[in-house]
């Protein structure tokens, strides 16, 4: 298995849609053959047109507001004391995180190809919250499915589906969470493909569905290059990208552009929901050496059973509580392109804590996972490491989880 | 020699009727009440499709997911259906019976191993839902080898071309999907428009005996008396939940739906 040079890693899968010939592929049924060739030729014609590229990077620049802050976090810094720690403040962009690119892409292909429906899962409510808003804006009708779970304790993210005129659908089968929501989603998709597009909210599904997502969250890195060049003079010879691993959409975004290089120059640092400490699930199949198994049409390291039943996780992060992840990342991990470890619950809280007693940033649970371990590893490196971790998604969406758990003062000022 | 889900087809075709397929969840509510219902139904049915419960499945509806997953609530495991499979078998040793489920449960136990279970239990079909052509190519192979038989799955979104090459690929059996639908959905398409599609397939591929399934009920059937096989699944599952509720004997009261079918088919 190996990562190929110049070949953007979403193109890199064989002809059945596999990566390094055995993660991703298409284990759908036999009704949803036809309509994701469809999208594939649509896609593949698309992703090279001039016109696309054009339209895409309107939306992206004017609607979405491209280019993300790129900024120094001086006082953590300072507080940690080693490596410089950087933030790619992704939540800036319009919804408050990042899967506003995929849905963004996904309403343009969807009213290119005629359909007046667009249906989508979501787990945290980013991904629903966002296509919602795209579905508005490009005038189409939308549909989320949404773990009964999830409902409850991401009601602000619900609320704004809702203000954006989408139908929530609560998902009530197995663990009512984003699981159970890409399922339902999914089967919805089956019954309904003649009219409705679909759009599966990470780096995950059938091939097609991992590659369009993949392509419109690397927007962030693009940003990124350009603005690490306006800032040191060109890509520093010590960095190190920090990106909490759900499906794996904000972190494949935020390392693609910089996939070539070499990983002693630019690291890669996955870090997947550990769960509460002291529980036996999680949500780190990578971390903690899951077996591959076949979820949502992909073959992928996955959280199951000796039988093959999926295994339900635990995390507080909603947007990280899902038993499988991107075949993207499971290629990145055998090819030791990207490293991968977990923080637990307690850990995400306690770097929520130090992130904004020090820094006007607020981290959600799912990038606080990520800054618990750049923290504790930038004490190790050198002043002349730059570390950088996607803020990807704004706690506002946390308020209830992170007052029950800190406290009121830590939600004030939302 | 005809294998036994030939030799079903045949008798159907020398009564000039149908081939009645019924699906039951293995497992659906205990090991030994799917059992039952087996032993129960197979007066009436011709072909017993018993499905392989998965928690994430993504082409069932609401009556058989709830089978499912009650089945995998009461503990059960790959190698107990199995077991159901062989028990039925000792009983009936003609009658064909097909597993109908997802990959990843071939995939955890090995393709190769599962085969080998499956003909020492006497498994004589496949149906893997997640696992079309061309993907399916070299396990469909295997399982030829090990005569067990492989079947294709054909939908309405199937293209002409694909139809071709798959039902090239089939086995003696394959499945037409009666519409764009979950399993349990309301039969939304006229059944003359589902048999045309369905005398497409014979058309292309005469000698292979392809049943039409998702959306056959007691009101349904008796509209489609002319074609090889029909399948039964979630009306059965749905009534099964229905006499849980009621306290009912599921094995009596789906044993009275099966015969039931069979009477408007015959």
């Amino acid at each position: 298995m190996k990562l190929k040079k110049k070949i953007p890693v979403i193109d890199q899968g064989d002809k059945l849609g596999f990566w390094g010939g055995k993660f991703g592929g298409n284990f759908v049924p036999e009704t949803l053959k036809k309509p994701i060739e469809d999208l594939e030729i649509q896609f593949n014609k698309l992703k090279s047109d001039k016109n696309f590229i054009r339209e895409r990077d309107k939306y992206f620049k004017n609607w979405i507001g491209a280019p993300t802050r790129f900024i120094k976090l001086n006082n953590l810094t300072k507080h940690v004391g080693g490596a410089q720690i950087w933030s790619k403040v992704v939540s800036d962009a319009n919804g408050g995180a990042h899967k506003i690119y995929n849905a963004t892409v996904h309403c343009l292909l969807a009213k290119r190809s005629g359909k007046k429906v667009i249906i989508g899962d979501t787990g945290a409510g980013y991904a629903g919250k966002m296509l919602s808003m795209a579905a508005k804006k490009f005038g189409l009708k939308c549909k989320i499915f949404m773990g009964a779970k999830d409902i409850k304790r991401q009601q602000p993210n619900v609320k704004a589906m809702k203000k954006n005129g989408a139908d929530v659908i609560p998902v009530y089968s197995g663990s009512q969470t984003l699981v159970d929501a890409v399922s339902e989603c999914m089967r919805f998709w089956v019954a309904n493909c003649d009219t409705t597009a679909m759009c599966v909210g990470s780096t995950v599904g059938p091939a097609i569905f991992v590659r369009i997502c993949g392509w419109s969250t690397s927007q962030i890195s693009r940003e990124l290059k350009v603005q690490l060049i306006n800032e040191f003079g060109k890509v520093p010879h010590k960095l190190k990208l920090y990106n909490c691993v759900g499906g794996g959409s904000s972190s494949f975004g935020f390392w693609n552009e910089f996939m070539d290089y070499d990983k002693k120059q630019v690291e890669f640092i996955g870090v997947e929901a550990g769960g509460p400490r002291k529980s036996k699930k999680h949500a780190a199949p990578l971390t903690y050496g899951s077996k591959i198994g076949i979820l949502h049409g992909a073959a992928q390291y996955v959280n199951q059973n000796s039988d093959g039943q999926i295994e339900e996780t635990e995390s507080i992060s909603a947007g990280l509580d899902y038993p499988g992840i991107s075949p993207l990342h499971c290629f990145l991990k055998d090819v030791k392109r990207a490293r991968y470890t977990a923080a637990s619950d307690e850990e995400a809280l306690k770097a929520y804590q130090i992130v904004t007693k020090y820094e006007n940033l607020r981290p959600s649970l799912e990038p606080s996972h990520a800054f618990s371990v750049a923290i504790k590893e930038a004490k190790k490196f050198s002043k002349d490491t730059v570390v950088i971790i996607n803020s990807c998604g704004d706690a506002y969406k946390d308020r209830g989880i992170l007052e029950k758990k800190l406290g009121k003062k830590y939600v004030k000022s939302n | 020699m005809l294998n036994p889900i030939s030799l079903a087809f045949k008798q159907a075709k020398y009564e000039k009727r149908p081939a009645l397929l019924t699906y039951t969840v293995a497992g659906d509510s205990s090991k030994k009440q799917s059992l039952e219902i087996l032993k129960a139904i197979s007066n009436y049915a011709d072909i017993l499709e018993v499905g392989v419960p998965h928690n994430t499945p993504v082409a069932d509806g609401g009556q058989i997911q709830t089978s499912a997953y009650r089945a995998i609530k009461n503990g059960i495991k790959m190698n107990d259906i199995f077991k159901i499979v062989r028990d039925f078998k000792k009983i009936k040793n003609s009658k064909p019976v097909i597993f109908m489920g997802y990959y990843n449960m071939i995939f955890q136990y090995g393709e190769n191993n599962f085969l080998k279970k499956c003909k020492k239990s006497g498994v004589n079909g496949l149906i893997v839902v997640d696992l079309p052509w061309p993907e399916n190519k070299i396990f469909s192979k295997k399982c030829k080898k090990n005569s067990i038989n492989f079947i294709q799955l054909l939908s309405p979104t199937t293209s002409n071309k694909r139809l071709e090459s798959i039902t090239k690929d089939s086995h003696d059996m394959i499945y037409y999907i009666s519409m764009l639908s979950t399993t349990g959905g309301k039969l939304k398409v006229s059944p003359k428009k589902i048999l045309a599609n369905y005398h497409k397939i014979k058309k292309i591929s005469p000698k292979k005996n392809c049943v039409i399934g998702f959306g056959i009920t007691e009101k349904t059937i008796s509209n489609f008396k002319n074609t090889d096989g029909l399948v039964v699944g979630s009306q059965i599952c749905k009534e099964i939940t229905r006499s849980l509720n009621n306290r009912q004997n599921p094995v009596i009261n789906v044993s009275k739906i099966v015969s039931k079918l069979r009477k408007k088919i015959s």
